[in-house]
């Protein structure tokens, strides 16, 4: 479909970034759903304290553990992936370096994201 | 365009060291720093999640790592950093709505805030410990 808005409405209320609140939204919805989802993590960490080997992949291997240790990794490396930006923004200056930051932070949570997803499925499916 | 050749420092406008410290604007650097240990302490998860995924082995030794006295002092710091941050973005939401911007309400939070988090800290740890069976 032809966008049918004229340029200046394209652009209007975007900024210098051209993204608007785009960012500082979605900080938001993941703080809020980080809120629950770190709680949980918080008494998953208490409840398994000391759990041996086979106890903590049987605990991590429940459906329900695994949904939301799932979700909380994606929201809090999200969360995590966006404050990072913004520090690296403010404090680094230089056009070259900021740019293998801003390159290195997405990576470094990427990897994050990947190794422990694939560990927490790995797990939920007796591997 | 003229080029500059301008060698002499140029004065720069006065930043954070000529404000006097206040609870509020210690309450945002510590959440910025916590959010920044945050961050790197993650690795400490997902080695730990990987090793789970790994052998019995593996995991026994990260668990050993974990658990000696090091291991612990960290541990302990990143549950401290997880609980103000987790607090100090409650109070942003809170703003969010446009409540709690008074000075001194702002205030109290900020000192509420490092209360909170220092209690909740240690009794989260008492807790873990009174689940595993004492200390």
């Amino acid at each position: 479909m032809s966008d049918m808005r004229t340029p200046l409405n394209r652009v209007r209320g975007l900024g210098s970034a051209k993204e608007g609140t785009d960012h500082f939204w979605r900080q938001r919805l993941t703080a809020i759903a980080n809120v629950p989802l770190v709680i949980f993590f918080i008494g998953f960490v208490i409840a398994n304290n000391g759990a041996s080997y086979e106890e903590i992949r049987a605990t991590i291997a429940n459906p329900i553990v695994t949904a939301l240790l799932a979700f909380a990794l994606l929201s809090v490396l999200y969360h995590m992936k966006l404050g990072m930006q913004v520090i690296v923004e403010d404090y680094i200056h230089g056009e070259g370096t900021k740019f293998v930051l801003l390159i290195g932070n997405i990576f470094f949570t990427l990897v994050l994201g990947v190794v422990s997803l694939f560990a927490l499925v790995k797990i939920a499916l007796g591997g | 365009m003229s080029k500059s050749t301008t060698v002499q420092a140029r004065p720069l406008s006065p930043h954070l060291q000529v404000y006097r410290l206040i609870p509020t604007m210690l309450m945002s650097i510590v959440h910025r720093i916590t959010g920044g240990a945050l961050y790197f302490g993650m690795v400490l998860f997902v080695a730990w999640l990987a090793a789970a995924a790994g052998s019995k082995e593996t995991f026994d030794m990260v668990n050993g790592i974990y658990g000696s006295w090091f291991g612990l002092l960290v541990l302990f710091g990143f549950t401290w950093a997880m609980i103000h941050h987790l607090i100090g973005g409650l109070r942003h939401l809170v703003w969010d709505t446009g409540r709690g911007l008074e000075k001194e309400t702002a205030t109290k939070m900020a000192k509420a805030n490092i209360a909170a988090s220092i209690v909740l800290t240690v009794l989260v740890w008492i807790v873990g410990y009174v689940v595993r069976g004492g200390f």
